[in-house]
């Protein structure tokens, strides 16, 4: 057994039992935890498949960003997990039966799937010979399919403006802030002093 | 190099970067206000844009390496849709300012759905076509919602969208299942791959596929959200949803079943035939039952579906080409029943009970005339152009050896045919009634009337459409 493998039985094992564990789990932080540790020896694994841009990438928007999310939810929203927690009995069954139809589906893929003739020649490799990591994907990313690039971006454009198009309300009664105002007014006229004697009112 | 793969796709480029700067204009100046001169603008720049695409020909040119196409086909959609999506929009500017729903958003995502729909139309790559088809259905999911305080509008846009992120979940497996027979997205790599025996992963693939479709053009058995979602909707969203995505969806799915599965048509042939049958049955029993007329055109509009798949399950040149004219005449029929309906309203409230139509040729002789002609031309009846699109795709269906599916198309329009009439019998013979309001925006008669007309004039020669739609269709099938 050499490095590679046994690195990649360790982060396989490391993996399975995260997520195992993010679902078993009775305390809901442990459940993150476990789900970043997951989320770690996936990154792992595409190290050992030579992809470490997109291991870098897991690791700081999976762990940085989501996971963190996911923790700051956990811990502020009051979500009842133990409620959530005994529904689970419910739908262990339908759960199991999904499980089934994927291994199925597993077993197709690496069983009895055929390629077309030709279809190995037509895959585009994901790495050319040669190229690091960060240069191939820039040049499919930013070459080969740079229309459906940002054809994402326009969607995501779309999303934007359709959550603030269905949820935004323009209050008319409320005061806000006007920063020129602020700035050009003038002490002098913003104030009067007067005096006020004893004993007497305005 | 990149210089030759955008002057391809400039109109889409064009039109996005017009819908950003509109949003940036909107944002900028006096947002809503901003809306009315707006919807215009964006009109006039969608004929515009029509009429460019119309004049520019030429061969077939890809762009990306190959992930997008521009030929005779996706230049004939692309004008259908143009034209289209400019008429709904013109028509729905009064709907929209009295229901005080004219937001300067609208316009917006309106192009940018058509920009969603166009690069459908051109698609050529299996992510190209899921992208075009995110960007339109997502906006359309938005305009769904737009009446945000109705709770039937946030429904038909809730449900529009969990349906619609379901078909394209079941779309994108199929699309995964074909990349991993064939090896590649690519149009031309799949038609390769999948031009001899299939297998059974490419199948499964292929039947996805047809499925999302099937969704998108509200097809039977896949029709469920289509009722509820008009009935929804804001009457003008209803309008454009009963246009524009309709010949974007089905071009998309011609290009498809020809440019990449076109080795293969005895497999999907029976798929489609199958879905052609069931839609118009359905859409001709289930529309019986209906009250509501936006419900009722939902109904109509499966029913036209299943005849337009019907010139598809064909799988020849003359197919794809009934099926192009058959959508131009429906769409035609369409905008001018939808400007009727947008002008149905009772004590300045819109009205959408069929009911209410009782005797109104007593009180607008004129408007009811140009309605029983588009009632009879979305039935079918012989003198009106609708005829000539069913006539067209019944004999496509019937040249290509599918005698049993063109049988069933007649007997479907015939029952189809009973609830246009009831329309018409109530207008004319219908009970006297305090019935709807008199007078109609110009906009909207002008629309009602020109598409009634066309419903007649056209039938000399379908304005020339037969070859443009033959040219559309020969790039498209070889």
């Amino acid at each position: 057994m050499t490095v590679p493998v046994i690195a990649f039985y360790a982060f396989a094992i490391s993996c399975i039992a995260g997520g195992l564990f993010t679902v078993l789990a009775r305390n809901p932080v442990h459940s993150v935890l476990w789900l970043i540790l997951a989320f770690l020896s996936a990154a792992g694994l595409f190290v050992t498949l030579g992809a470490e841009f997109v291991a870098m990438l897991l690791v700081i928007v999976y762990v940085g960003a989501v996971a963190v999310l996911f923790l700051f939810v956990v811990m502020m929203l009051d979500v009842d997990f133990a409620a959530l927690k005994a529904e689970m009995t419910r739908y262990l069954p339908i759960g199991l039966f999904i499980g089934v139809v994927i291994l199925m589906q597993l077993a197709i893929a690496f069983g009895a799937w055929e390629f077309s003739d030709g279809a190995l020649e037509r895959v585009s490799a994901p790495t050319t010979a040669g190229t690091e990591n960060v240069a191939a994907l820039g040049l499919i990313l930013y070459d080969r399919y740079i229309l459906v690039f940002q054809l994402a971006g326009l969607i995501l454009l779309v999303a934007m403006v359709g959550a603030i198009v269905l949820t935004l309300r323009h209050r008319e009664d409320i005061k806000r802030q006007d920063v020129l105002a602020q700035m050009y007014r003038d002490p002098k006229k913003a104030m009067e002093l007067k005096d006020v004697k004893p004993g007497q009112g305005l | 190099m990149i210089g030759e793969d955008l002057s391809i796709v400039l109109p889409e480029l064009l039109l996005a970067v017009f819908a950003m700067g509109a949003l940036l204009v909107g944002v900028y100046t006096g947002k809503d206000k901003t809306a009315p001169v707006m919807l215009w603008v964006t009109v006039a720049v969608f004929a515009a844009f029509a009429f460019w695409i119309g004049a520019t020909g030429g061969d077939a040119r890809e762009a990306f390496s190959g992930t997008f196409v521009d030929d005779a086909f996706a230049r004939f959609a692309k004008v259908t849709i143009l034209l289209s999506a400019a008429a709904v929009l013109l028509m729905s500017e009064g709907y929209m300012a009295r229901r005080d729903l004219l937001r300067f958003e609208y316009p917006v995502l309106v192009v940018l759905a058509v920009v969603g729909m166009m690069v459908m139309v051109s698609a050529n790559d299996l992510m190209t076509l899921y992208m075009g088809l995110e960007l339109q259905s997502l906006s359309l999911y938005v305009v769904a919602s737009l009446r945000r305080d109705s709770v039937k509008s946030t429904e038909a846009g809730l449900k529009y969208f969990v349906l619609g992120a379901l078909s394209s979940g079941l779309l994108l497996y199929g699309a995964s299942l074909t990349y991993g027979f064939a090896g590649t997205t690519s149009f031309e790599g799949i038609i390769e791959a999948a031009s001899d025996e299939p297998s059974l992963g490419l199948l499964f693939g292929l039947v996805f596929l047809i499925t999302g479709f099937a969704f998108k053009v509200s097809a039977a058995p896949f029709h469920m959200w289509t009722p509820d979602v008009y009935e929804g909707s804001p009457t003008p969203v209803t309008a454009f949803f009963a246009t524009a995505p309709k010949v974007a969806a089905m071009a998309l799915f011609a290009r498809v079943v020809h440019d990449a599965f076109g080795g293969i048509v005895g497999d999907w042939q029976q798929i489609v035939a199958f879905l052609s049958v069931v839609s118009m049955f359905l859409g001709a029993i289930a529309a019986i039952g209906q009250t509501n007329i936006k419900r009722l055109m939902a109904y109509s509009s499966i029913a036209h579906m299943g005849f337009a798949l019907m010139g598809l399950a064909a799988g020849t040149v003359l197919g794809v080409q009934a099926m192009l004219v058959y959508m131009v005449i429906y769409v035609a029929m369409n905008i001018g029943t939808f400007a009727f309906i947008l002008s149905m309203e009772k004590d300045g409230m819109p009205v959408t009970d069929i009911a209410s139509l009782q005797s109104y040729s007593t009180k607008e002789p004129l408007k009811a005339l140009a309605m029983l002609i588009l009632m009879f031309s979305l039935a079918g009846v012989p003198p009106m152009l609708g005829f000539f699109g069913k006539l067209y795709v019944l004999r496509a269906a019937y040249d290509a050896g599918l005698g049993w599916l063109a049988v069933a198309g007649v007997i479907a329009s015939v029952i189809g045919a009973f609830y246009y009439l009831r329309i018409v019998y109530y207008m004319y013979f219908g009970e006297e009634r305090d019935g709807l309001d008199t007078g109609m925006s110009p906009v909207l008669w002008g629309f009602l009337v020109a598409s009634a007309g066309a419903m007649i004039v056209g039938v000399v020669n379908l304005f020339g459409l037969e070859p443009i739609a033959l040219a559309a269709a020969q790039t498209l099938v070889n």
